[in-house]
Formats: structure tokens, C-alpha cells, sequence
């Protein structure tokens, strides 16, 4: 009983993280190109300062 | 910073990969005015922030010397946007509190007993009432408007059975009982969400890549005082009247008579032709026409809602009422299913009241067959289905607005056809081999770019797509109404009217000339040509029993050709009421009309007929009001997205059987009391797998 009392409020908490970083990546706009950032990851960008520089 | 930041959108139809993005958003950051520019690869749209200096033409211009076609659009509509990110938080909601219930639930169903089972039952209640209270939201209130106007729709179901079951369950909670369905619940919502969040993406995909295509028409005009001095008014404090100066490359705001000036016209914007057309003092202007060559002094005889545009307008709208009756087929099912579901589940609680099993239990199995009945299935089968197919048939270059455009295209029994911008290309496309020798096409081609004139932009496009470079010239001047000069190494240079030019008169056709000073002159011949593809499209639609035939506002001679070269009927000389009436005439007999067209002309028909189509290259107008709008020149994506459409509607039907075929198997079981909160939980997730496999074999529908 005592490991359940530990137990489920963490198990909660992390839950509760979770949505939180789900509500905040949602509101921060990660969901608007999700096709984009796949592509994205292809970018060399290497020879343009410019994209590093964002 | 001091100076203001403007901020534009751009649709890029042409982005393909990760070179593309990196293409753009490097050159857009290196030109100069622009502060930030990010590419939106899903949405297949550039927004940039840049200097209000800098208007947004300009980085159109920008843009296509990297390569790429771009057209300006509204910046998204808010509305629209807020309410898929509500869904997305509820979906969240819900599938954070299903995960967690569903971890006690199992610890439960393995056997917990005593103060542990109510423990966990305490904290599923915990997680689980404001779960539903947040994540149901979307159902309870469309439910509410349903039953408010006295409809029913799947949402009423759904809510009922949602809060039955949850209130149910805290009942058990509270006396200690063993079953909670709180696990079901919010599986249920879980479930739903998805289907609604597919639903909601889909209309989002559509809605920013072409419901806000905006060709700029005229938000205001330079009017000239009594006094001579002229100040910019917008659009809607332009009154009857005044005198309108409309320089060239400029529409005009106002209906009007031409008092001062010589030009020619571009009306593309209302009628979908793409000749210009001269005018002189006397002639009529209309808003949203296009000047091309020289400056105009208009009198405006209509402004605002008087205008023909804005007339047009509201028969479109009289028009599309008829649409917005259309049932979904979700709904239409639901007209059935739900009052078949409350009754069985009434009469099994009646039913074990009467055997004698007390009105807890026989609660009880009334909530279980609630549940089990509940569509969850039946809620995924459209939307996945529908989702499926319009991301295949995006892949194809073909937008669905939504879901149910979708279904009304399956339906369709009969089409009907503009010609001009539908079944032809609507823009000028030079007629054959382009006779110029490699230095003339340089030449000519550094003349031409320097036009806004349809033939120039044409003749332009065809030597660019040739590989010509263009040459450098000097003392280039466009000379209104005849066309443009130039100096080329000492040499006197020419493009435009073949008089002007000195070449032999063409006659009655769409013709240019071009003469480099000591080479004989070059007549180039224009033609509105059939779109690629249109023939075997066509001929697909004859074999699917669609009957097309041309609906056009062209005279008899100029549709003929193309009805032959077709080898279809036409209706010709039709005013836009006329197309309206022939389309209402149609539907009335009962045939669902596809309607196919672009110009402003074909609004009110698009909008009346059961379903319609547009290209890319249509009006604003026309795409604004049709359902479906398919990028590029052929024409074969019609037929496409007509069998696409018809094959999404018999998974649709699959799904359906599949979902029914589940509660034949399921209800019994609930009925005699057999079901427990762990015999809900894996059907309702087995037929939810069930259906959403099945969509999935949509994902090659397109091709």
C-alpha cells in the first residue's frame, strides 16, 4: 500500500507533464508543418549562415 | 523598431522537397525588405514578415526568380484554426485520462478488491469527471444544438451515453460497487476526438491552400476631385458619379463608363476569357477588370453592392442554400441508429425491471448496452475514410474542401462543363512550333517579360520553357495599344500588333509579331487550347455514365471546335443566370449535378449544383465556391476524384456494415448482462481497429 501511495501520485505527475507539454508544444505552433519538419532535417545548412543564424 | 512590419502569405503549390524550402526561405532572407520568411511545407505556404515598404507583388516577383509560382492569400482566417487546436486539447484531455484510468482499470479487472478497488475507482472518478466535463465539450454541444432545433444526430448518443455511463459509474464509486465504466468513457471520447481532429484537419488543409486563394481585386481607387486633385478612396465610399483614374496594371473598384483613355482590358477576373479586349471613351468598365496598357478616367455609373460582381455575389449565395441542406451520411445513419439504441436500451432496462433484477442492476445493463452500442465505430468510419482518401488525392495535386464534398461527389450522376478556363487552358498558348531563331527568342523574350499583356506573358512563359535566356536590351518603352520597343546591339526591336510591327495581317485570330530590324518579321499565332488530357478525361467520364456536356457563355463558333474535338453536346450563348437556371433545371428532375468550371460567370452554377469542381487557375469566385480544386493544367484529375469518391463511399459503407455487424455480435451479450467493463473496453477498441484498417486501404485511391 505504502509503494502505491509513492507510486501513483508520480505515475499522475508524469502524466500530467506530459499534457502540459503536449498543451504548450501546441500552442508554440510544433503542429502547424509536421511534413515540413521532416523535411527540414534535410536542410544543409552548411553554406547558409542565414538559416543558422535563426 | 521604427519602421512598420508588414506580414504576407503566399501559396506555393510547386514546393516538392527539403531543397525547395531551404531555396526560398534563404532567397526571401536575403532579399532586401524582408525581415523573416518560414515556409509551411503541410500547408504548402510561405509567410513572410518585411518591410511595409515592400508590397506584396514584389515578393511574388521574388519568389518566382527563385523558380517558384506563388499566389498572394488572406492571412488564415483565426476561426477556423482556434477550433481544430480545441479539438487537439480535448483529444490530449482525453487520451491522458484514458491512459491513466485505464492503468487502474486494469489493476482492477486483475483482481483488486476492497479498500484498493475503491481506492482506484475513487481516482478514476478523480480523473475521469473533468476529463469528460472538458474533452466532451465539441459532442455535448453540437448534441444540444441537435435536439434544440429537434433533430438528432450522432452526437446525441454519444452524449447521452458518455454522461449515462460516467454518472453511472460514480454511483458505483460512491456505494462501493464493482463495476466502473469510467475507463469506457473516456476511451469513447478518445476515440471520437480522433475522428473529429482527422475531420477538422482535413477542412483545415483545404481551407489554406484554396478556399483564401485571393487574386487582389480592387480594394479601393484614385478618384479625381471637381477640383483636379485626386485622393485614394476605398472601395465601399466610392459613390456613383465620380471619376475614377485607373493607371495601367491596376483594377478597376466601380462600374463605369470610359470617359478619357485607350486600353485594353483584362476581365479574366469575371468572366474566365483571357483576351484582351480594347477599349475607347464610351465603352464599359467593370469592376475587378484588369487594366492593361494605358491610364483610364471612368465615370462611375455602380459602386459597392451595385456593382455586377457584387450582383453575382448574391446569386451565389441564393444558390449554395440549397448545399447547405445536404445531410452528411453520418447523420443520416444516426436518424436511425439513435433512436434504435435508446429504445433497446430502455427495454432492457424494462425488461430486467420486470424479471425482478431491481433497478440497480437493471441500470446497470441499460448503461453497458449504452455503451456498447455507442458509435464509436461508426464515428471513425467516415472521417478516417474520408481523410484517407483526401490525402491521396492531395498527393495528386486535388483539394477536397470537406469531408462532406467528398460524399456529394460520389453521388454525382451527371456533369456539366464551362469551356473557356475548364475545358480549355483559358490563357493564350502560342500555335505550334515557335519559328524565331536562337537570338530573335532572346530578343524577344527580353521584350516580352517587360509586358503584363496576356500574349506577351504568354509568348514569355513558352521561350522561357524553351531554355532561352533573355538578351540585353536597351531604351525598352511599352507603347499603349500597339506594343513594345526596344534597342537590341544598334538594332531597332519590335513585339506586338502585326500593323505596328510591319508584318502581314493574321486576320480574325489571337496573333503577336516580332521583328529584329534586318530579319524578316515573325507573326506568332495564339490559341486557348485544350487543356492535356481533356479528350481521354472526357471519354472516362462518358464510361462512368456522367453524360458531360459543355455549358458555355461563348458564342456557337468558338464552342463548336472544342465540342467536336471533344465529341460531346453543348449549350452555348448562356448568360451566368442561364447556366444557374440549366443547373436548377437539372436538379429539380433529380440528377445530382457535378458542375465544372472557373470564371465569376460560373459561380452561381457552382454553387447551385450538388457538387462542383475548379481549377487552380479559376477566379477567386470559382474556387471560393467550389468544393473540390485541382492544381495544374490537365484535366484528368475530374475523373480521378470522381472514382476516388466513389470508392471512399463503398469503404464508407464497409465500415458501416463492420460497425453494425459488431453490435449484432455485442448487444446480446450486453442485453443478458454479460458484459463488464473489460468485455466494452476490447470491443470497442477491436471494431475501432477494424474500421480504421479498412480506411486505410484508401491510401492508393488516387491513382
Amino acid at each position: 500500500m505504502n509503494g502505491l501511495g509513492l507510486l501513483i501520485p508520480v505515475a499522475l505527475l508524469l502524466g500530467l507533464g506530459g499534457l502540459a507539454a503536449f498543451f504548450w508544444s501546441l500552442s508554440a505552433g510544433q503542429f502547424d508543418d509536421l511534413d515540413g519538419a521532416a523535411m527540414r532535417i534535410l536542410i544543409d545548412e552548411d553554406d547558409s549562415e542565414a538559416e543558422a543564424a535563426q | 523598431m521604427s519602421e512598420t512590419v508588414s506580414h504576407s502569405e503566399f501559396v506555393l503549390p510547386g514546393i516538392r522537397c527539403a531543397a525547395c524550402i531551404s531555396k526560398i526561405e534563404d532567397g526571401l532572407s536575403h532579399t532586401p525588405g524582408v525581415h523573416a520568411a518560414r515556409v509551411n511545407f503541410t500547408a504548402k505556404k510561405v509567410a513572410v514578415d518585411h518591410a511595409s515598404t515592400l508590397d506584396p507583388a514584389q515578393i511574388r516577383e521574388a519568389i518566382r526568380t527563385f523558380g517558384f509560382d506563388a499566389e498572394p492569400v488572406l492571412a488564415e482566417a483565426p476561426k477556423a484554426d482556434i477550433e481544430s487546436r480545441e479539438l487537439l486539447k480535448a483529444l490530449g484531455v482525453a487520451g491522458f485520462a484514458a491512459m491513466n484510468v485505464m492503468l487502474l482499470s486494469v489493476s482492477v479487472w486483475s483482481g483488486a478488491e476492497g479498500a484498493t478497488r475503491d481506492l482506484f475507482h475513487w481516482l478514476s472518478a478523480l480523473i475521469a469527471m473533468p476529463a469528460v466535463a472538458y474533452a466532451g465539450r465539441p459532442f455535448f454541444r453540437s448534441a444540444w444544438r441537435a435536439l434544440r432545433h429537434g433533430h438528432t444526430n450522432m452526437d446525441v448518443p454519444i452524449s447521452i451515453g458518455v454522461i449515462l455511463a460516467t454518472a453511472m459509474s460514480l454511483f458505483e464509486t460512491v456505494t462501493g460497487g464493482p463495476h466502473a465504466y469510467f475507463d469506457g468513457a473516456v476511451a469513447l471520447l478518445f476515440f471520437l476526438l480522433a475522428g473529429r481532429v482527422l475531420d477538422s484537419a482535413m477542412r483545415d488543409r483545404a481551407r489554406s491552400s484554396a478556399a483564401s486563394l485571393l487574386r487582389q481585386t480592387a480594394p479601393g481607387g484614385l478618384v479625381l476631385r471637381p477640383d483636379g486633385s485626386t485622393s485614394w478612396m476605398a472601395a465601399d465610399r466610392i459613390d456613383p458619379g465620380m471619376r475614377l483614374l485607373v493607371a495601367a496594371g491596376e483594377r478597376s473598384a466601380a462600374d463605369g463608363l470610359i470617359e478619357a483613355g485607350e486600353s485594353a482590358v483584362d476581365r479574366s477576373l469575371i468572366t474566365g476569357e483571357s483576351a484582351a479586349e480594347a477599349v475607347k471613351a464610351g465603352d464599359r468598365i467593370i469592376a475587378g477588370a484588369l487594366n492593361l496598357d494605358g491610364p483610364l478616367t471612368v465615370r462611375v455609373t455602380a459602386a459597392g453592392p451595385d456593382t455586377v460582381i457584387a450582383g453575382m455575389a448574391r446569386l451565389m449565395e441564393a444558390a449554395g442554400q440549397t448545399r447547405s441542406r445536404y445531410v452528411r451520411i453520418a447523420d443520416r445513419a444516426a436518424r436511425y441508429y439513435a433512436p434504435a439504441v435508446h429504445t433497446l436500451a430502455a427495454a432492457s432496462f424494462a425488461g430486467w425491471m420486470i424479471a425482478g433484477a431491481g433497478w440497480h442492476q437493471a441500470m446497470l445493463i441499460a448503461v453497458a448496452v449504452l455503451i456498447i452500442t455507442c458509435p464509436c465505430a461508426l464515428g471513425l468510419a467516415v472521417p478516417v475514410a474520408q481523410v484517407v482518401a483526401a490525402g491521396a488525392l492531395m498527393r495528386r495535386g486535388i483539394l477536397i474542401k470537406d469531408g462532406s464534398a467528398l460524399e456529394r461527389l460520389a453521388e454525382a450522376d451527371t456533369v456539366r462543363l464551362d469551356k473557356t478556363g475548364t475545358l480549355t487552358l483559358g490563357r493564350p498558348t502560342p500555335v505550334g512550333a515557335l519559328s524565331l531563331e536562337k537570338e530573335e527568342a532572346s530578343v524577344a523574350l527580353a521584350l516580352a517579360r517587360v509586358s503584363r499583356h496576356p500574349l506577351a506573358v504568354a509568348l514569355a512563359s513558352a521561350l522561357e520553357k524553351q531554355g532561352t535566356r533573355a538578351a540585353e536590351l536597351g531604351r525598352i518603352a511599352e507603347i499603349a495599344g500597339a506594343g513594345i520597343a526596344g534597342e537590341y546591339a544598334g538594332a531597332q526591336v519590335r513585339l506586338g500588333h502585326p500593323d505596328w510591327v510591319g508584318a502581314p495581317d493574321p486576320g480574325k485570330v489571337m496573333a503577336t509579331a516580332f521583328r529584329l530590324d534586318g530579319h524578316a518579321p515573325h507573326v506568332i499565332r495564339f490559341a486557348d487550347a485544350l487543356r492535356p488530357e481533356a479528350a481521354s478525361a472526357m471519354n472516362e467520364l462518358k464510361a462512368m455514365g456522367m453524360e458531360p456536356v459543355i455549358i458555355s457563355g461563348d458564342r456557337g463558333e468558338a464552342v463548336r471546335p472544342i465540342a467536336q474535338a471533344l465529341g460531346m453536346p453543348a449549350m452555348v450563348s448562356l448568360a451566368p443566370e442561364d447556366k444557374l437556371a440549366a443547373i436548377e433545371r437539372l436538379e429539380r428532375s433529380g440528377r445530382k449535378v457535378l458542375v465544372v468550371g472557373d470564371g465569376l460567370n460560373d459561380g452561381p452554377a457552382l454553387a447551385a449544383g450538388h457538387v462542383s469542381i475548379a481549377p487552380s487557375s479559376a477566379s477567386d469566385v470559382g474556387q471560393n465556391a467550389a468544393d473540390v480544386v485541382f492544381l495544374g493544367d490537365s484535366l484528368a484529375p475530374v475523373p480521378i476524384a470522381l472514382r476516388a469518391a466513389r470508392r471512399t463511399q463503398s469503404i464508407v459503407r464497409q465500415n458501416f456494415a463492420l460497425a453494425i455487424g459488431y453490435n449484432v455480435l455485442a448487444v446480446p451479450l450486453a442485453l443478458f448482462g454479460f458484459v463488464t467493463p473489460l468485455v466494452a473496453a476490447i470491443a470497442m477498441s477491436t471494431s475501432s481497429i477494424l474500421v480504421v484498417g479498412n480506411a486505410l486501404r484508401l491510401r492508393s485511391c488516387a491513382r
